[in-house]
């Protein structure tokens, strides 16, 4: 090649992706085309989706947008969500705190310091009905952010429509719970990871049977990608963590097409502009190849690579954080770029703390901004086409259908995070980048670049909310004194039965939450029966 | 140089803390990890077992004002001294409050790594 030489001429410097691949200063026609003879045009809602699930994408219907949300108590929370609303967001993201991630209630010593900071605290149905009041659920779709207790979330979600009414056979909704990268990375683990995968697996097979619209997992390559993975092995581990959850359900004799077009992902944005979009135009393909060709599945939408996109906390910095509303706009033209179903961008503030009202609106603005101004909704995967982004999607396939074989040689990604080596690989990794950072062999503005001294703090701390956690502590023990206690020990009885016989557990758990029986109160019961997960020091 | 690196409270964060031990271990020193999720009291008899010259507590919810009280209570009360530092998302206004509290030093997020295992490797 004629560039080659140029640039051996030049002394220009190589370039290299984050996930090896080598980038050349020209695409033509000979990359994407003189390579491939057997081409084939590809076309936006038909298999295998490189360009798009749906054939005319936002010019049909834009994307969702859902915010990241939820802080202090039921009530601060309730208020949020009618704020977001009000200003046009169409989904709820839910954030729960850490008493409530990690399944304990709200006066439990280990939860001290930690009620309503980092999201809104659950303890019994009582706070969802707060949480949601008002609001409509048959409008706005309500993504669950939850993973180790999420069966009991999930289970207070479903009791809640019906007592209000909604028909689960309608009810859309998604809920995170993907324990198997909370095992990698995020950390809100409880059970050992045979028992964790099994309550995934359960929720899998209740939606599936009972509430079909509801997504019961959204398998999050994000936090494996925060934790030092690259793009290709954000996609690969997602992908196997996905056909492990395929696996085990369909063991339980359930028909793949019953359960596979509910599965969606939740994916990091922050890198190389191209690299993220050419590796959801090649997840999208691989996706799709591997649910027809692999699992056989006969319903188009069963192929479907359907995400969450927008968030990179790890590419925002705390240097000079206003710089953070530029990146996330990025990020947002990025995720549309790349053919997402919702978006949720980081607030600039988020390095710091969780969102002030201000920095809410301001990320909910961006995607705006986008969306009506910069004509992103008209044409379907506007880079479809280009030399250069077609030439990487094609490499990116291939090196991400590479990584998901070596899983595979290794026993598989169960067993990589049961024995902590996939925990090993990407920690090693987050300290390589982390030396490449400090070294300015990767530059980040303001950080190592662009540097400013003596920065006095711009940001306006969220606070925490003493009162509020207070308060819920009381709403707890007062429920616990008013509610049916005898029916709630019968009910608690009734959960550790299932659980012994080995049965699935989202039956009883929805009558104990009705009674309100606490989340606490479920998750011991379960960790009785279950045991808990002894994490493999690896770093 | 012997160093304990722990997780208290519920925080899931560990790329920070794992970041650090791949440093410190580096920099020719000994790591020992608890891993997520240990309360104070299972932290310090951690420390009382081990020996350690330098506990480091790696917290990033936002409770690093919490804990620290309670891992000078508890340092007291079990008659342990060792020094500890703590390093995660603490704002750079707490970092004096937090050496108040017992902490030998406070590292809030974006502080230089190899900052890190310079100061631990010249505790006295």
């Amino acid at each position: 090649m004629e560039t080659k030489t140029e640039i051996k001429k030049e002394g220009i410097k190589k370039v290299f992706l984050e996930s090896g691949l080598e980038v050349k200063p020209l695409y033509t026609y000979e990359d994407e085309y003189g390579k491939n003879p057997g081409f084939q045009e590809e076309l936006p809602g038909q298999f295998p989706f490189t360009r798009g699930i749906h054939p005319l994408m936002y010019r049909k219907r834009p994307f969702t947008i859902r915010q990241y949300a939820g802080f202090a108590s039921p009530e601060e929370t309730n208020e949020r969500f009618n704020f977001l609303i009000k200003n046009g967001q169409t989904g709820l993201n839910v954030a729960f705190d850490l008493s409530t991630q990690c399944g304990l209630d709200s006066d439990d010593p280990r939860a001290l310091g930690e009620v309503g900071r980092v999201g809104m605290a659950i303890d019994t149905l009582e706070d969802f009905e707060i949480a949601f009041n008002g609001i409509d659920l048959d409008k706005i779709t309500v993504s669950l952010t939850i993973n180790g207790s999420a069966i009991v979330l999930m289970a207070m979600y479903f009791a809640l429509a019906e007592k209000r009414g909604y028909d689960l056979k309608n009810l859309r909704g998604t809920a995170q719970n993907d324990i198997l990268k909370e095992f990698i990375g995020r950390g809100t683990w409880i059970f050992p990871v045979d028992k964790s995968v099994k309550l995934v697996v359960d929720t899998i097979e209740y939606c599936a049977k009972h509430v079909p619209k509801y997504s019961p997992v959204s398998v999050c390559g994000y936090h494996i990608r925060e934790s030092g993975a690259n793009p290709v092995q954000e996609m690969a581990y997602a992908f196997c963590i996905a056909k492990a959850y395929s696996d085990e359900t369909m063991k339980r004799g359930i028909d793949i097409d019953e359960f596979a077009s509910r599965l969606s992902f939740n994916f990091d944005i922050y890198g190389n502009l191209f690299e993220q979009i050419a590796k959801f135009r090649a997840g999208r393909r691989l996706w799709a190849k591997i649910m027809r060709e692999e699992y056989q599945t006969k319903k188009e939408e069963s192929c479907w690579m359907r995400m969450i996109a927008g968030g990179g906390g790890a590419g925002l910095t705390k240097e000079q954080p206003e710089n953070n509303i530029v990146r996330t706009a990025y990020y947002a033209l990025i995720s549309a770029l790349s053919g997402t179903q919702t978006m949720a961008l980081c607030t600039y503030d988020e390095a710091f703390t969780i969102p002030t009202e201000k920095s809410a609106e301001i990320a909910l603005r961006t995607m705006q901004i986008m969306m009506n101004e910069m004509g992103i909704c008209d044409t379907v995967d506007p880079l479809g086409g280009s030399y250069y982004v077609e030439s990487l999607t094609n490499e990116m396939e291939l090196a991400i259908r590479n990584e998901m074989m070596k899983v595979d040689e290794q026993g598989g990604i169960i067993n990589g995070v049961a024995t902590g080596k996939v925990q090993e690989t990407v920690s090693r990794q987050a300290y390589e980048r982390e030396k490449a950072m400090q070294d300015g062999k990767i530059l980040k503005v303001g950080l190592n670049c662009f540097k400013k001294e003596e920065e006095k703090r711009s940001v306006e701390f969220h606070p925490y909310n003493v009162d509020a956690a207070t308060r819920q502590v009381e709403k707890l023990k007062k429920k616990r004194a008013e509610r049916n206690n005898e029916k709630v020990k019968q009910l608690l009885a009734g959960v550790r039965d299932d659980a012994n016989k080995n049965l699935n557990m989202l039956t009883s758990i929805i009558a104990a939450v009705k009674e309100y029986a606490t989340v606490g109160e479920i998750i011991d019961v379960l960790k009785e029966v279950y045991g808990e997960y002894q994490e493999p020091i690896f770093f | 140089m012997k160093v304990l690196l722990a997780k208290p409270g519920l925080d899931g964060h560990d790329v920070g803390v794992k970041v650090l031990a791949h440093a410190i271990k580096a920099a020719g020193h000994q790591v020992i990890y608890t891993g997520l999720r240990k309360s104070i009291e299972e932290i310090v008899q951690k420390a009382k077992e081990e020996k350690p010259d330098v506990i480091g507590l790696s917290i990033l919810s936002g409770t690093h004002q919490v804990l620290c009280e309670k891992m000078n209570d508890e340092m007291k009360k079990q008659e342990v001294e060792i020094p500890w530092i703590v390093g995660g998302n603490i704002p750079a206004e707490d970092v004096t409050e937090l050496r108040k509290t017992g902490a030998r030093e406070a590292f809030p997020t974006g502080t230089q790594i190899d900052a890190v295992v310079k100061y631990i490797g010249e505790l006295k």
